[in-house]
């Protein structure tokens, strides 16, 4: 094959421990047909040598199901946020540039912590409440273009992109960001899940919620799964504006 | 209800840019027109609005309140969010920072067009009319300033009544969002075209 001596440069920025001062670390890799990201990774832990030609340790990232529903896996590759077991070597400019996601705590290299994101989802009750002391039946059902319209906010796989680029998710603001927020659309209308809409609704005009939403419309264009992020806030801001004043000119009894 | 206000604070801030202070800002290009016309008539159109009723009053409720609040809590905003163009220069995130550039711009300009006029006023006694402003705009710097003060004053005022209608949930699918883009540009380019028009007169 003429692809025998072909080569790839990567270029990773590198952090050995939480709280350690990252650092670059360039390799050299041997280039194989239809690499991905991972594949190239999994190429620098089997033999962990810098370009330099120095032995290093293995770059450690986060992975899963490798074929983009698990999140996991998310880093900033040439300067864009993504999966990194979707980006293709072939579709990639060289050299490859590899960062953590800066927006989350980074553990080890290019893996970060994605915590918030789980508690922003326990925050805002992203659940359809189905346990109880007893049998609780089946719902209700739901029309087949409800469900369909569903599917598509349903795929969000927490992977922490829109979060990144979020120009109001920073260390200066507590925002949830655009995932969990899509999360409360979607629980808010499903048929059972519809029951605890007050409480979704408290919880995301409460700290972190979707006022700080300043509209710069990125999660949108970054999401890789493309879910409607900015229609699931616009939605839920009139919503919240429903809800907001009933709870100031109604009743004693809102859902 | 939670006791975290601030989804009520900036519901307010919100509100707030469009109604009074938006409203006031039309009204002000509309009259500070005439000037086009003649001095005679931008002085007549002044002197009706510096006779309305209850002046101090409207003054306070309509304008230094709503304007104080809007300022201030919007340095805030903007202070808390950070930049980034370089990775995500979509159209949207342009008008993001440049909501925010504009903002910071306004205040800075109001805050000084107000000391030269209305507290000058208050203070010295100074007679507001069409020589007041012809005398400050012929200085090229002041000229140069005043264009950059309105129109980001007429941008910031534009483009938050595109965030204003995403805000309160008026328009939430993409394609009413993008018709409400090309509404605020045609608010944008009408109230440019009457503030520079103005400019230009008081200069001439």
């Amino acid at each position: 094959m003429a692809d025998e001596n072909k080569t790839i440069k990567l270029i990773i920025q590198r952090q050995d421990e939480p709280e350690a001062a990252p650092y670059e670390e360039e390799f050299d890799i041997p280039y194989r047909n239809n690499m991905n990201v991972i594949s190239a990774l999994m190429e620098i832990r089997r033999n962990p040598v810098n370009a330099k030609g120095e032995q290093t340790t293995p770059v450690f990232w986060d992975m899963g199901c490798l074929e983009e529903v698990c999140g996991a896996c998310s880093m900033v590759i040439n300067g864009e946020a993504q999966q990194s077991c979707t980006a293709l070597i072939d579709q990639l400019e060289q050299p490859v540039k590899l960062e953590p996601m800066k927006t989350f705590p980074v553990m080890r290299d290019l893996a970060v912590d994605r915590s918030r994101m789980f508690d922003s989802l326990k925050q805002v009750k992203a659940w359809v409440p189905i346990d109880g002391t007893y049998d609780l039946g089946e719902g209700p059902r739901m029309a087949e273009s409800k469900r369909q319209w569903a599917y598509e906010l349903s795929k969000c796989m927490t992977c922490g992109v829109c979060l990144e680029a979020c120009p109001n998710v920073n260390s200066n603001s507590e925002f949830i960001g655009p995932a969990a927020l899509s999360q409360v659309r979607l629980f808010n209308s499903h048929p059972t899940g519809e029951f605890h809409k007050a409480e979704r609704m408290d919880a995301v005009t409460g700290e972190g919620g979707l006022q700080q939403c300043g509209n710069s419309q990125n999660c949108v264009e970054a999401c890789p799964k493309g879910i409607p992020l900015t229609t699931s806030i616009a939605a839920l801001n009139r919503e919240a504006t429903v809800h907001s004043f009933k709870e100031f000119f109604g009743s004693d009894y809102h859902n | 209800m939670s006791e975290n206000r601030e989804f009520f604070y900036r519901r307010i801030h919100s509100l707030l840019g469009v109604i009074p202070i938006g409203l006031f800002l039309m009204q002000h290009l509309v009259v500070n027109h005439f000037a086009t016309y003649s001095p005679e008539a931008f002085n007549q159109a002044a002197h009706f609005m510096e006779n309305l009723p209850l002046r101090i009053f409207l003054e306070f409720a309509l304008i230094y309140i709503p304007l104080l609040f809007h300022g201030i809590y919007g340095v805030y905003i903007a202070l808390t969010s950070e930049m980034n163009l370089k990775r995500y220069g979509y159209f949207r995130n342009w008008m993001f920072i440049l909501q925010r550039a504009s903002g910071i711009i306004t205040l800075i300009f109001v805050v000084w067009h107000v000391w030269e006029t209305r507290l000058a006023h208050a203070i010295y006694g100074t007679e507001i009319n069409f020589d007041l402003m012809a005398q400050i705009l012929s200085s090229p710097f002041m000229f140069g300033f005043y264009v950059l003060g309105v129109v980001a004053a007429v941008f910031h005022f534009a483009n938050g009544l595109w965030s204003f209608t995403v805000t309160w949930g008026l328009t939430v699918t993409p394609k009413s969002q993008r018709v409400m883009t090309i509404v605020s540009l045609g608010v944008f380019i009408i109230f440019t075209y009457m503030g520079l028009a103005s400019l230009i007169a008081f200069a001439s």
